[in-house]
């Protein structure tokens, strides 16, 4: 398994890769979607709810891209709009408020590019989370299981752990819209696929995840026990940790490399 | 009216750099052609007026320029100004276009941080640099302002951003996002101890600026004719392939759609800013 980077793109957009959805049912039991931001309306491409890890109460927010053309479609393609990130929060909210832990599952091109979504400011409800997430007293792991697009996965992802699959990316920019802007040439993909580190093995490297889980046996019984078992085990670990939140800001504090002159 | 402001500058600008846009000579005095009303305005009357048209429109001010603007005389104190990029990725072509950049600007990164006085307020400040790759944010901006929000909380102050960015720095990669995630929660833990933000959005303030500490203030203004937004208006019109509204993602619409509280002309920036410090600070 050593495919070029850019595969490993394609890969993970491939629509026969398990979804959201996928994990919330195989996973977790007597799971109960909540919908619905309070304000505007239901965003289709983010689920969210309450279900049971191990017979505890945990929250479960995933983007979901979908299967079919016709759930696809549905789903916006997985790029959520502000009211999504909004729905998101509020369900997060709720888990600190009943003390329950966040399991988020993360797959996105991209926070999606239309006019309601700048006109709703999807900027504003992305930084939003970001802030919000930082300081939520509860333990939080967020799981990239197909594209993590930029900020629209960030905003799911700002979490004690992150794990990747196998053959997820986690990328600033998408490597086609990358080429397009620096080398006016989207055809470049591959080129800046490469060069953006985006693979699961890059993101553990430069210290943005913490675990990469293997893809044997995808979708299979085998495959989703293996990750609820991991996640009991976090879960039972973070949910014990006096210095959750500190921990939390100094795991985002330290990552970026600079120089300076004076010996940090 | 706009003209009688034009002939008696309320402020008038430090020494500074040039701007970019094409200088007409004529009768023997610089020129520039305001892409709003497409007047040829004599660069020096442009500096009598803060880099604003008598039509209003506001041309892009390098971060010096607006540092002298902003604060009282002698104030500013930089801080981390040794903090600069570096190349994590060893991304092609990146460690030549900073050498480039660096070079041009006269700057060692996209934004410039310290304290200063706004009217006899103490303050952190953080101004943008559009001349330093359109303001992205990589590890060191990330840095740079995380370190301001930390300095700002241990010594109990507000701090006031202009923000001016084309969004994260793609060369930078996951790096680069990773410091929309480490900004937003220094702003948050300077927010949780009861200290004011206040952020000024410039031309353009788009992408990872606007999807963090943008948009994290407690009071955001914004000047006259910026744009504001995440996803960049060319990116949205491919994805949606309909026309666009007018105005589109200007300040203006943007304040009328709930996610600004002022639009301020450079002119009454320092004045307002200085009142809300004071209104802060029980003054």
């Amino acid at each position: 398994m050593n495919q070029a980077p850019y595969d490993r793109v394609k890969l993970a957009r491939d629509s026969s890769r398990p979804t959201g959805l996928d994990y919330i049912k195989n996973i977790f039991k007597g799971f109960l979607e909540f919908h619905g931001d309070r304000s505007f309306g239901d965003d289709p491409a983010i689920i969210g709810g309450i279900a049971r890890l191990n017979g505890n109460p945990v929250t479960v927010i995933a983007i979901e891209k979908g299967h079919t053309a016709k759930e696809r479609v549905a789903r916006n393609f997985g790029a959520p709009h502000p009211e999504g990130y909004r729905k998101a929060l509020r369900l997060m909210k709720q888990a600190e408020k009943f003390g329950r832990p966040i399991i988020c599952f993360v797959d996105t091109s991209g926070a999606y590019c239309g006019i309601g979504a700048e006109e709703r400011g999807q900027g504003q409800a992305i930084s939003e989370n970001l802030m919000e997430m930082s300081t939520l007293c509860v333990p939080i792991v967020s799981i990239l299981v197909g594209e993590g697009g930029s900020g629209g996965a960030l905003a799911l992802a700002v979490a004690d752990r992150v794990w990747m699959l196998q053959n997820a990316v986690y990328s600033v920019i998408s490597p086609e819209g990358c080429a397009s802007i620096l080398w006016k040439d989207s055809s470049k993909a591959e080129v800046a696929a490469a060069s953006l580190k985006l693979t699961a093995e890059d993101a553990k490297s430069l210290g943005v995840i913490e675990r990469i889980l293997s893809e044997t046996d995808i979708g299979k019984k085998e495959y989703y026990e293996r990750i609820r078992s991991l996640l009991i085990d976090e879960v039972a670990e973070l949910s014990e940790d006096p210095e959750l939140l500190q921990k939390r800001y100094d795991r985002f504090r330290r990552i970026g490399m600079v120089e300076s002159d004076e010996i940090v | 009216m706009a003209l009688l402001n034009f002939l008696k500058p309320k402020n008038v600008l430090e020494e500074g750099g040039r701007t970019s846009a094409p200088i007409q000579e004529d009768a023997g005095e610089p020129e520039k052609t305001c892409p709003n009303c497409h007047k040829n305005i004599p660069i020096s009357h442009l500096w009598a007026n803060q880099l604003v048209c008598p039509c209003g429109y506001h041309f892009r001010m390098k971060a010096r320029q607006r540092i002298g603007m902003i604060t009282d005389k002698n104030s500013f104190q930089e801080l981390f100004g040794d903090v600069k990029s570096c190349n994590p990725l060893a991304f092609p072509g990146y460690t030549e276009k900073l050498e480039t950049v660096k070079n041009a600007s006269g700057e060692e990164e996209a934004v410039i941080c310290g304290t200063a006085a706004v009217g006899k307020q103490k303050c952190c400040l953080f101004v943008m640099e559009s001349h330093f790759m359109m303001g992205s944010m990589g590890s060191a901006v990330g840095e740079k302002i995380t370190a301001l929000f930390e300095y700002a909380a241990a010594h109990r102050l507000p701090v006031i951003g202009f923000t001016v960015s084309g969004g994260a720095r793609m060369q930078e990669g996951l790096l680069s996002l990773m410091q929309m995630a480490k900004t937003s929660a220094a702003v948050k833990r300077h927010s949780d101890v009861g200290l004011l933000y206040i952020a000024v959005l410039t031309d353009p303030t788009t992408g990872g600026v606007t999807a963090s500490f943008a948009m994290e203030a407690d009071i955001i203004l914004a000047e006259p004719g910026a744009t504001v937004g995440f996803a960049g208006a060319r990116v949205v019109e491919q994805t949606t392939r309909k026309a666009l509204p007018k105005e589109f993602q200007k300040s203006e619409f943007v304040l009328q759609h709930g996610f600004i509280d002022r639009i301020v002309p450079r002119k009454d920036q320092k004045k307002l800013l200085a009142e809300l410090l004071k209104m802060h600070t029980g003054g």
